[in-house]
């Protein structure tokens, strides 16, 4: 098991090399530089501004210090926010990004697996039509559309909800139903499939036979089976959600970490692109290694297969 | 089994703790936050003004993006102009109709040769530290944007002052640029040359000052509400990044009667249906001006109801014609493709926003002298015709005058964007049906664009310009003049170089005028040097009963003297 996760902390570590390195060429062999405005100035203020950004360094030279810089825990300084160091402004904007993040994942748990298990227990009959409807409507309407259409009909028009920002609990409301849709549809049908196969198994036959009670079966036994593949995407769907998701937050106005995917590179802000980029990239690997760990300690198979394959 | 199950509540408390901190979070968050500097928002009838108090008067406004800085010798974007505006004063400030007025200068004398100003300054205006705002804040705030180190933008608004650009190029020292504090209510320029705008050109925020000990040795000191000290009429009390700002009432400001806005919340939202949503729920007040703008599918109908306004402002959209490579180096070609587009179809049917067939460069909202605009002085519908048959003959002409047995393969660059995508398909559409000419389109991201743009690779570009002072030298030399790093298109005629260098030298504003005049008739009805399309404008939106909230002469929001009825 130990051997199991030094090997996964390795491999992690050795991705993260690679992706470093990747970004910080391909960024540099994009036409267009950070110091673009419509107004050309002097040669003299160009050379000001490259100086103070160290671009007329030699590009290893630049390389080389960055990494040294990212084993102290240093991003860098924002290019294009000139004050505001890139650990700064992704302090700053996760908060927000982590806080609809968490409530929209509980809410894809608990919606998701609800759905599923009732498509499940009444397979086939009208229960399971409809809650596979309605996850495939999630899945289907892309964020892009559903939050507007969410926010003109019930802030705008219906005014139940504000039209944007996180200032109370009601707020999170419409984000994240935007935000969850298709996770809650994923995992839906995620759970329903694994769940059909698991009531057809043998243990739990036998548990009726023993007399067990219907509720009780589902609660102890086929739940705790059908979420293997949950945890799993779990792992993916984490990272994904609590780095923010561009367009809900554009639409929402919610001053999370979103963004910044998308406007490091429109205004070519390198040390920003590599921080965000270089923190969603350990936020991610860190996640579905820990979702590893779980489904190790959850499935007792997997120690037990697990440690035999290491021998 | 039982590692497993401590794991389990573990995690369900961790889960159910960070929801418990989320929502409690997000309510401290927004509740404006107790003011570290004196002065709460509030006024609890301090004030000597026998006014009722009524509640707070508030007015709130989006911006689409976040000012990177409040230092206003960093400002590059009309965002951070917004806001500055209520926070810093200069010498002299632009009033909404783009005239410049006296703020913090009392007087000023100039000297018989032009090139000596000297101000005197009021002696009751404060930083928001407690300190008094004087000459030598002034001298040091004009050193520090020229300085190399500060690496400003705009430093080169400032180059009109003896050896600024030779400081800022780093051959002269701090203490030769023509800037000097006499006393600490008197401050005397020394500039290169007599430059009868200049009254003009220090409203710009490059010319505000900022308070030395607040900015020594804090390279952020303008990034933090805690940190930031400012003299204008508003102080910032709440700054959440990429969330919102809020700006209150300066107690200590010395004309505060005049400002009735008790609180002004500026919320940060990019997406333009957001804006006009959160307009139509009445959570903001404004819409337009560079404060927000109004969805562009919305325009219609919005003007159509009267919901919204149209203001001309200070910005020309045109396309650069790259004179340095074939065919449009030929005069005739240009003014082919010039005369061939009908304009107003294109404002009709395309932007939809009332906007001005453009004949030349200088829009219609920059002052002229004697209280008329230049346009109103010289009027551009002389220059040429739109007119399809004298097109496609000059356009023969220049085909054969090239040597070019039909018309070459050539390319309509422009930057990405749904609305100058639209307007350049309909151009294209309009040269093939009146010209008989095929023109490709090409889309690039800005910052390529501007790169390609700057190394000539382009046939034609589209181009726009928008005003950085209030003065037709700023829509002329900058854009063409052989000399001007903005222009992309490598228009060159010495005749007009000569103009534009006579304007700025000339000490009668009349006459400079007149030059910049020539110089602008010569590039266009003569060398049709770009080809203007229209003169931009805003919409605006605002809510009933806010008064002195508009859209100055360069299309910002200029709220600073508003007031709630």
């Amino acid at each position: 098991m130990v051997r199991f996760i030094v090997r996964k902390f390795l491999f992690m570590i050795l991705s993260l090399y690679v992706l470093v390195t990747a970004t910080f060429v391909l960024m540099n062999a994009v036409p267009g530089s950070p110091l673009q405005r419509e107004k050309a100035t002097s040669p003299q203020i160009q050379k000001n501004l490259e100086a103070f950004y160290g671009l007329d360094k030699p590009l290893i030279q630049q390389y080389g210090v960055y990494l040294k810089n990212l084993l102290q825990f240093d991003l860098g300084i924002s290019m294009k926010k000139r004050f505001y160091s890139v650990n700064k402004i992704i302090n700053d904007s996760f908060k927000y990004s982590l806080r609809l993040g968490i409530v929209s994942i509980i809410t894809s748990v608990v919606a998701g697996c609800t759905l599923g298990i009732i498509a499940a227990l009444y397979h086939r009959r009208f229960l399971d039509n409809l809650s596979m409807v309605l996850a495939v409507i999630g899945l289907a309407i892309p964020s892009m559309v559903m939050a507007p259409v969410l926010q003109y009909l019930l802030a705008v028009k219906l005014r139940i909800f504000k039209v944007a920002g996180l200032d109370g609990p009601l707020d999170y409301v419409l984000p994240t139903i935007a935000l969850s849709s298709v996770s809650i549809a994923f995992i839906a049908r995620l759970i329903r499939s694994t769940m059909i196969e698991v009531l057809h198994a043998d243990y739990i036959r036998t548990a009726k036979a023993k007399g067990l009670a219907g509720h009780a079966i589902v609660w102890r036994h086929c739940i705790r089976n059908s979420m293997l593949p949950v945890v799993t995407y779990l792992g993916y769907l984490t990272a994904n959600v609590i780095t923010g998701s561009v367009i809900i937050e554009a639409i929402f106005a919610i001053p999370g970490m979103g963004k910044f995917f998308v406007q490091s590179v429109v205004d070519r802000d390198y040390p920003l692109i590599m921080g965000i980029t270089v923190f969603y990239a350990v936020l991610l690997m860190v996640c579905r290694f820990l979702a590893d760990i779980a489904y190790a300690l959850v499935d007792p198979r997997m120690r037990i297969l697990g440690s035999k394959v290491e021998r | 089994m039982r590692l497993r199950n401590l794991l389990t509540v573990m995690l369900t408390l961790v889960l159910v703790g960070s929801l418990l901190a989320a929502c409690t979070g997000g309510n401290k968050e927004s509740s404006p936050s107790a003011s570290p500097s004196a002065g709460s928002s509030s006024e609890p009838g301090a004030s000597s003004s026998p006014e009722p108090q009524g509640p707070p008067k508030e007015f709130r406004f989006t911006l689409g993006s976040e000012p990177p800085s409040l230092d206003p010798a960093l400002y590059t974007d009309a965002q951070s102009h917004i806001v500055g505006l209520g926070l810093f004063e200069g010498l002299y400030r632009l009033d909404p109709d783009g005239n410049a007025v006296p703020a913090l200068a009392e007087s000023y004398e100039v000297s018989d040769d032009g090139k000596t100003y000297t101000f005197k300054l009021r002696k009751d205006a404060k930083w928001t530290n407690g300190d008094p705002v004087t000459a030598h804040d002034f001298e040091y705030s004009w050193k520090r944007i020229l300085a190399p180190e500060t690496a400003a933008d705009y430093a080169y608004m400032l180059f009109y002052l003896e050896n600024a650009e030779q400081y800022n190029a780093g051959e002269a020292s701090a203490d030769q640029v023509g800037v000097k504090a006499l006393d600490d209510y008197t401050l005397e320029v020394k500039l290169i040359s007599a430059t009868p705008y200049f009254l003009d050109i220090i409203t710009h925020n490059s010319y505000w000052p900022v308070n030395k000990n607040a900015v020594e040795g804090k390279p952020d000191w303008a990034t933090d509400v805690k940190t930031l000290v400012t003299n204008g009429p508003f102080k910032l009390t709440e700054w959440v990044h990429g969330g919102k700002l809020v700006l209150t009432k300066n107690p200590d400001y010395y004309a505060k009667d005049k400002i009735n806005f008790d609180i002004v919340t500026i919320t940060l939202v990019e997406e333009d249906s957001t804006v006009f949503n959160m307009f139509q729920t009445d959570q903001i007040d404004w819409i337009g001006a560079q404060a927000g703008s109004v969805p562009t599918d919305q325009v219609e109908q919005v003007l159509q109801s009267g919901a919204g306004q149209v203001k001309a402002i200070a910005s020309t959209y045109y396309y650069l014609y790259n004179t340095t490579k074939k065919p449009f180096n030929n005069v005739k070609i240009r003014k082919a493709f010039s005369m061939a587009i009908d304009r107003q179809a294109i404002i009709d049917n395309v932007t939809k926003a009332n906007q001005q067939p453009a004949f030349a460069l200088v829009p219609p909202s920059i002052r002229g002298t004697d209280g008329k605009s230049f346009r109103e002085m010289y009027p551009d519908s002389g220059y040429f015709q739109e007119n399809v048959e004298e097109a496609k003959r000059l356009l023969a002409e220049g085909l054969q005058e090239e040597g070019l047995s039909q018309f070459p393969q050539v390319t309509l660059l422009y930057n990405t964007n749904e609305g100058h995508k639209a307007i350049a398909e309909a151009i294209v559409d309009q040269w093939r049906k009146n010209l008989g000419v095929e023109v490709k389109l090409a889309n690039q991201e800005w910052g390529t664009f501007l790169e390609t743009r700057d190394a000539q690779q382009f046939d034609i570009a589209r181009a726009g310009w928008g005003a950085d002072f209030n003065h037709p030298i700023n829509f002329s030399y900058d854009l063409i003049h052989s000399k001007s790093g903005n222009n992309d298109g490598r228009y060159a005629n010495s005749r007009v170089d000569e103009l534009l260098d006579q304007a700025i030298l000339s000490t009668d504003e009349k006459d400079a005028m007149a030059k910049i005049a020539e110089a602008e008739k010569i590039a266009i009805a003569d060398d049709m040097a770009v080809l203007p399309i229209y003169y931009y404008t805003t919409v605006t939106m605002v809510k009933p009963g806010f008064v002195n909230v508009v859209s100055d002469y360069a299309g910002h929001l200029n709220w600073v003297y508003g007031d709630k009825q």
